[in-house]
């Protein structure tokens, strides 16, 4: 159980090339297998940061990312894009949808893109998600006639689709009322139990936050607390 | 389907006011090169047909004389010299070299002429003509006399000539008439005319006496001599070369209409020129429009761009998407375009017609012709592609998610 599936050593990051600005000092993070781990801190502290360079989106300015064993400060844009494809999902705060597609569509979209083609096990495998989400019905929606809650759904869906090892959910909750919010929190929880999913989740809910197994306060570009929450409250159902 | 054919599809669809735009833009622009080539072709075609109606293609005669020097080669002489007049020459062995003509590829037929000028005369009415004593029948495979009398018959027995519409005018005669035809230093000898021809110039029409071969070279002063041979190629444009290899073959002069004419060639060719300086300049306003809309098409959609790249979709499959975009862009728009042009030029060859009911501009549409501009509308597309495509696959998506 206790397989890192997330190592962070003393990763830092500066952004600008003349005025040069620091916004992380020297992070070091374990996450492990089937963890359910909050990210939480002051606006401006560096979340985001923190997130896109685990997530292989932007590379760090000094310190090491090892994802699923694989030191990834190595890797060219190809294979970057290739780790990412195999061992991520993303989850944002804009779902980010493809309009252009039916939900279906684009929870098989990471699929697709990975292989290159499109073959029938995927669509199976997206309706099962959909399934799961309680998005069956409007599988063949276009996703801009959804709502915000909906899309956000298909977006879990899309972003477990290739069953990554590991999650990560930037703010997926910031653009939804209360009772949505604790619904697609409860369908993260649900992910990880049944499947061993590991989440790490960006969040401005104490609330949200407190139901989470563990939580990593970042203050200023540093690790101000990483405390594991105790006891992990049973997932409640919604609703 | 392939992923990325896929997409590229949706997008196009997704973006419906924006293709409908670029697909109108580019089918207007394949339209405007079909419409100009077939226009070009067919104008061209008719030009040099219309030329060929009244020559050979390529046509052989004895060398000129050239003036020597009685003095040994390595004494220098200053001399006046004076090339001799041009006399009358009869091509010598003439039934030889017709025979290594003939045998040389890319000739058709050969018919032998005996040519000169002379004078018709009807009562008082008198004119300078060109007698060209032939033989019928192989002389109507260089230069098809018969399909073109329009009055009378065509043939020539000893005593008949075939004469021109102009001349018959000119001499107020017609079939049935006789005409006394003859040259400086005869009396002449009156001939019957069988046949009046058009060959669709003025001044053949007006110059031309057709005669017998056996005639010609007693009015000439040619017995059993001919001054030329006249050659019927198969492709006209090879012409300058067969003659050449033909002047070598026999070591006489030959001459094929591409020299004869070369102002009307120039004159074709940089009507050619002109046309695909416009042509290009088409394609490159078709290439601007189609790329700047794919450009906006990639600021648009930078989020799903985004998106795709943070889902792991490899660089080289965004850059393909956009490729695939502008090829089908310029694929679509060439169908349609093509069917324009293609309407369009039938359209316009009604507009002007010849007496007889065939278009005075003939517009030559050609599967070739569509098929390369539809080549040529793909190509472009894909290039236009290319700019927006590397756009799209530089996107970084950690800025493009970060701004929503
Ligand atoms: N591309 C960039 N160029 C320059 N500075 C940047 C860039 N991205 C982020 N920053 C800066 O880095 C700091 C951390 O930003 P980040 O987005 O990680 O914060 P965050 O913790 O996610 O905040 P929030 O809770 O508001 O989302 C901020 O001061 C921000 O201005
Ligand atoms: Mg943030």
């Amino acid at each position: 159980m206790a397989e890192p599936v997330l190592e962070l050593e003393g990763v830092t990051k500066s952004y600008g090339e003349t005025v040069i600005t620091p916004v992380l000092h020297g992070i070091h993070l374990r996450v492990d297998t089937g963890e359910f781990a909050a990210l939480i801190g002051p606006s401006g502290s560096g979340k985001s940061t923190l997130l896109n360079l685990i997530g292989l989106l932007d590379r760090p300015t000094g310190g090491r990312i090892v994802l699923a064993g694989e030191d990834t400060s190595q890797l060219d844009d190809t294979r970057r894009s290739v780790a990412r494809g195999r061992t991520l999902g993303f989850v944002f705060q804009f779902h980010h949808l493809l309009p252009a597609f039916t939900a279906v569509e684009n929870v098989m979209m990471p699929l697709m893109a990975q292989r290159g083609r499109q073959e029938p096990w995927m669509r199976e495998r997206a309706l099962g998600l959909l399934e799961e989400v309680g998005m069956a019905s409007r599988a063949h929606h276009l996703t801009n006639a959804l709502s915000g809650g909906q899309q956000q759904r298909v977006a879990i869906a899309r972003a477990l689709a290739p069953r990554p090892r590991l999650v990560l959910a930037d703010e997926p909750t910031g653009n939804l009322d209360t009772r949505t919010a604790d619904e697609v929190f409860a369908l993260l929880r649900r992910f990880n139990v049944e499947h061993g999913t590991t989440f790490l989740i960006v969040t401005h809910d104490a609330r949200l936050a407190g139901r989470c197994d563990r939580i990593i306060s970042v203050v200023d570009g540093r690790i101000a607390s990483d405390l594991p929450h105790v006891p992990s409250p049973p997932a409640p159902t919604p609703g | 389907m392939p992923f990325e054919w896929m997409v590229a599809v949706r997008f196009l669809r997704e973006g419906r006011f924006q293709t409908v735009l670029i697909l109108a833009g580019v089918a207007v622009g394949v339209a405007v090169l079909v419409f100009l080539s077939a226009l070009i072709t067919g104008l061209q075609a008719t030009l040099v047909k219309q030329t060929l109606g009244s020559q050979p293609h390529v046509i052989v005669r004895r060398p000129d004389e050239v003036p020597v020097t009685l003095a040994p080669a390595d004494v220098a002489v200053a001399a006046r010299v004076q090339r001799p007049p041009q006399r009358l020459i009869a091509l010598e062995n003439w039934p030889g070299v017709r025979g290594t003509l003939e045998a040389m590829e890319g000739v058709e037929a050969v018919a032998p002429v005996a040519s000169g000028s002379g004078f018709a005369l009807n009562g008082g009415a008198n004119r300078g003509v060109v007698l060209r004593g032939i033989d019928l029948e192989s002389s109507n495979r260089i230069i098809d006399v018969c399909p073109r009398v329009v009055l009378g018959g065509c043939r020539l027995g000893g005593g008949e000539v075939l004469i021109g519409t102009e001349l018959a005018r000119q001499l107020g005669v017609t079939v049935g008439d006789t005409l006394r035809v003859g040259t400086a230093t005869t009396q002449g000898q009156r001939f019957a005319i069988v046949g009046v021809f058009d060959l669709g110039s003025n001044e053949v029409n007006a110059r031309w006496v057709l005669l017998p071969l056996k005639s010609a070279q007693t009015l000439l002063g040619l017995p059993g001599g001919v001054t030329a041979l006249e050659t019927r190629v198969t492709d006209v444009f090879q012409a300058e070369r067969i003659a050449r290899d033909a002047a070598l073959a026999t070591g006489q002069k030959a001459e094929s209409w591409m020299e004869l004419n070369r102002q009307l060639l120039v004159a074709l060719r940089s009507q050619s020129s002109s046309s695909y300086m416009i042509q290009l300049f088409v394609l490159v306003a078709v290439a601007l429009g189609i790329a700047s809309v794919l450009v906006v098409s990639v600021v648009q959609k930078s989020r799903e761009i985004g998106i795709l790249k943070a889902m792991g979709t490899p660089t080289g499959r965004i850059t393909r998407i956009f490729l695939i975009q502008g090829v089908l862009v310029g694929a679509v728009g060439a169908v349609f375009g093509g069917a324009l042009g293609t309407g369009l030029a039938m359209f316009f060859a009604t507009l002007a017609l010849n007496p007889d009911g065939s278009p005075r501009f003939p517009v030559a549409v050609t599967p070739t012709l569509l098929l390369s501009a539809g080549t040529v509308a793909l190509a472009t597309g894909l290039l236009a592609a290319v700019a927006p495509a590397r756009r799209a696959a530089r996107l970084d998506p950690a800025t493009v998610i970060r701004n929503g």
